[in-house]
């Protein structure tokens, strides 16, 4: 019990340590969610009737998938995902191992997100593109993806905090982190200090995400 | 420049289809400033949306410079869609890019180099009036404003031919005034053929030289304005030249002299016979009494157009003598049936 820290049981260096897995995975699986949500979103905006891309084949198979992956509680993800986790990553157990959960977790929710945002780009400015003769790909990203910059960012604010939620029960498969540190020694061993303070951090870190998210939004919206 | 072949267009929905276009034949001529007018519905939209491809025809052709553009491979339909610009009632600028950077916009998109743009959207900045708001954002600009930068986006490619899809209904008098003075201008300078819808018939006496009117997805009545303001022959033609050209007999008068029937010509003056002293010669050479009713002169394409409407009294024999010397003038008159 040397070196601990306002009479919790863990040491400042864990704490720090759980910190860094966090970011971590946040980050990792962050970025392999919206490297295939952003481009699942997008298909799902231009696909559907009378867009730019229009093909029901894709739309009609893409959306029921996104909705079922999006209805199954991450918990049961976790578990239910193990084999392949252990065949992508090489085992199921650790911070690298939760990204993979974690990715399934946030990718059908980003694309369901980036939908809706880019839903709301008024569809005239969709017409002036393609009155101007831009190709379907200079249409999303010289005209959709600017003027549904704001709304994405804030899209992206609430993917991250919502796996900043999942990696504390991603500790369920030793996979670290300040939410793990709070279910492990807060929870399991009673030890209301460290609770307090995995939850504040986890609070602080949540506030900030949300307060940058929405200030850079703004900034894009209004300049 | 545009022409319009036996064009249908047949709109399916998951209930029932919906013919939006029914047989159109029109016929653009290079540097006309051809207007559709026409009441909500009647497919007016649908039609503009034909010739830049926005829309498919169901059936028919559509040639645009004599070429079909739906028999055109993808890349050769973009590179001919660059030739036609078009300009929208809610103006459509991306919001979130300045003034400059929407000009720029179509020239980006064809790949020109940046100093060539940069001059490009200067000149046309120059040109509608608004280099002062090249760093100004769309929702920092006024409607008219906004539409001159629209006007610029859609010059930007050089093109030839520009659609306007009810450019000034969402302005008000002055200002649409002013972007119609702008459409006149480049119409003018520039030699480019315009085609515009609009519900507003004044803005086709405004700035038009043909019209065609459209009723429920059909063209009921075109050709020159002057023929059409002067002669309109449907009565959807008549009530548009109407809401412009006040030409009725007050009713008041009609219902004052109910026992005996007055005489009522209605005279329409088109160009220089408008200027002729008509009334004065009547006077002098036949014996009837002229009361005029209402009266108003107006310029249509450069041409006075005027009105008249005048009670005539006197010997029946006189008074059809006056008539037939009217009509001998190559003026157009008619006499005006009151219905009890
Ligand atoms: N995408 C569509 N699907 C089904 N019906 C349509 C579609 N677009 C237009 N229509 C129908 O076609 C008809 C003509 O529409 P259009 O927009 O061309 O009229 P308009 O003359 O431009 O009217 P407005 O003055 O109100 O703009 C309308 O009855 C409309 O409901
Ligand atoms: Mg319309």
């Amino acid at each position: 019990m040397t070196n601990t820290l306002w009479g919790m049981q863990i040491t400042a260096e864990q704490l720090l340590t759980a910190f860094g897995d966090t970011l971590y995975m946040v980050a990792l699986s962050l970025l392999f969610s919206g490297l295939i949500g952003l481009p699942l979103g997008i298909l799902l905006v231009i696909t559907r009737k009378d867009h730019i891309f229009e093909n029901k084949w894709i739309f009609n198979s893409l959306n029921p998938v996104i909705n079922i992956l999006r209805s199954v509680p991450f918990i049961i993800l976790l578990v239910a995902l193990i084999p392949f986790t252990r065949f992508v990553v090489g085992t199921a157990i650790g911070t690298n191992a939760a990204i993979v959960p974690l990715v399934f977790y946030a990718a059908p929710y980003i694309a369901r997100l980036v939908e809706n945002s880019l839903l709301e780009v008024d569809k005239g400015i969709i017409e002036a593109a393609q009155a101007m003769g831009a190709t379907t790909w200079q249409i999303i990203y010289r005209f959709l993806i600017p003027e549904g910059l704001s709304s994405l960012i804030l899209t992206f604010t609430t993917a991250t905090i919502g796996l900043v939620g999942a990696t504390a029960m991603a500790g369920a498969v030793g996979a670290g982190g300040v939410g793990d540190l709070a279910l492990s020694y807060g929870y399991q061993r009673f030890d209301t200090m460290t609770m307090i303070v995995t939850v504040a951090a986890l609070v602080i870190i949540v506030q900030l995400l949300q307060s940058t998210g929405n200030i850079v939004s703004k900034k894009i919206r209004r300049r | 420049m545009i022409e319009f072949q036996d064009v249908k267009k047949v709109y399916e929905t998951k209930k029932q289809a919906f013919e939006a276009l029914k047989g159109i034949n029109l016929t653009v001529e290079k540097g006309d400033i051809f207007g559709v007018v026409g009441y909500s519905g009647a497919g007016k939209s649908t039609l503009i949306r034909l010739v830049n491809l926005l829309e498919q025809p169901s059936e028919g052709t559509v040639l645009v410079g004599g070429k079909d553009l739906t028999s055109l491979k993808p890349k050769e339909l973009r590179a001919e869609k660059k030739k036609i610009g078009m300009i929208f009632q809610h103006f459509n600028l991306l919001n979130s890019k300045t003034v400059f950077d929407n000009v720029a916009m179509p020239l980006v998109l064809s790949g020109t180099p940046s100093n060539e743009i940069k001059q490009r959207v200067e000149e046309l900045l120059e040109f509608v009036g608004l280099s002062n708001k090249a760093k100004n954002y769309p929702d920092q600009l006024s409607g008219g404003q906004k539409q001159r930068i629209g006007i610029a986006r859609a010059l930007a490619t050089n093109p030839s031919i520009l659609l306007c899809d009810e450019a000034t209904s969402a302005l008000d008098p002055q200002t649409t005034n002013a972007v119609l003075q702008l459409l006149k201008k480049i119409n003018k300078e520039y030699n480019i053929t315009i085609l515009l819808i609009t519900h507003e018939m004044s803005v086709i006496k405004e700035i038009c030289n043909k019209v065609a009117v459209m009723e429920a997805g059909k063209v009921v009545e075109q050709g020159s304005v002057l023929d059409v303001f002067s002669k309109p022959q449907t009565d959807t033609a008549k009530n548009f030249v109407r809401t412009v050209i006040h030409d009725e007999v007050p009713e008041s008068f009609l219902k004052n002299n109910e026992k005996d029937a007055p005489v009522i010509w209605k005279i329409n003056f088109v160009g220089s016979t408008s200027g002729k002293p008509l009334l004065s010669t009547i006077a002098k050479k036949y014996e009837v009494h002229l009361n005029v009713l209402s009266a108003n002169i107006s310029e249509i394409q450069e041409t006075p157009f005027g009105n008249l409407i005048i009670e005539v009294t006197g010997d029946k024999r006189e008074i059809d003598e006056t008539f037939q010397y009217i009509k001998d003038q190559g003026i157009l008159v008619q006499e005006v049936v009151i219905n009890d």
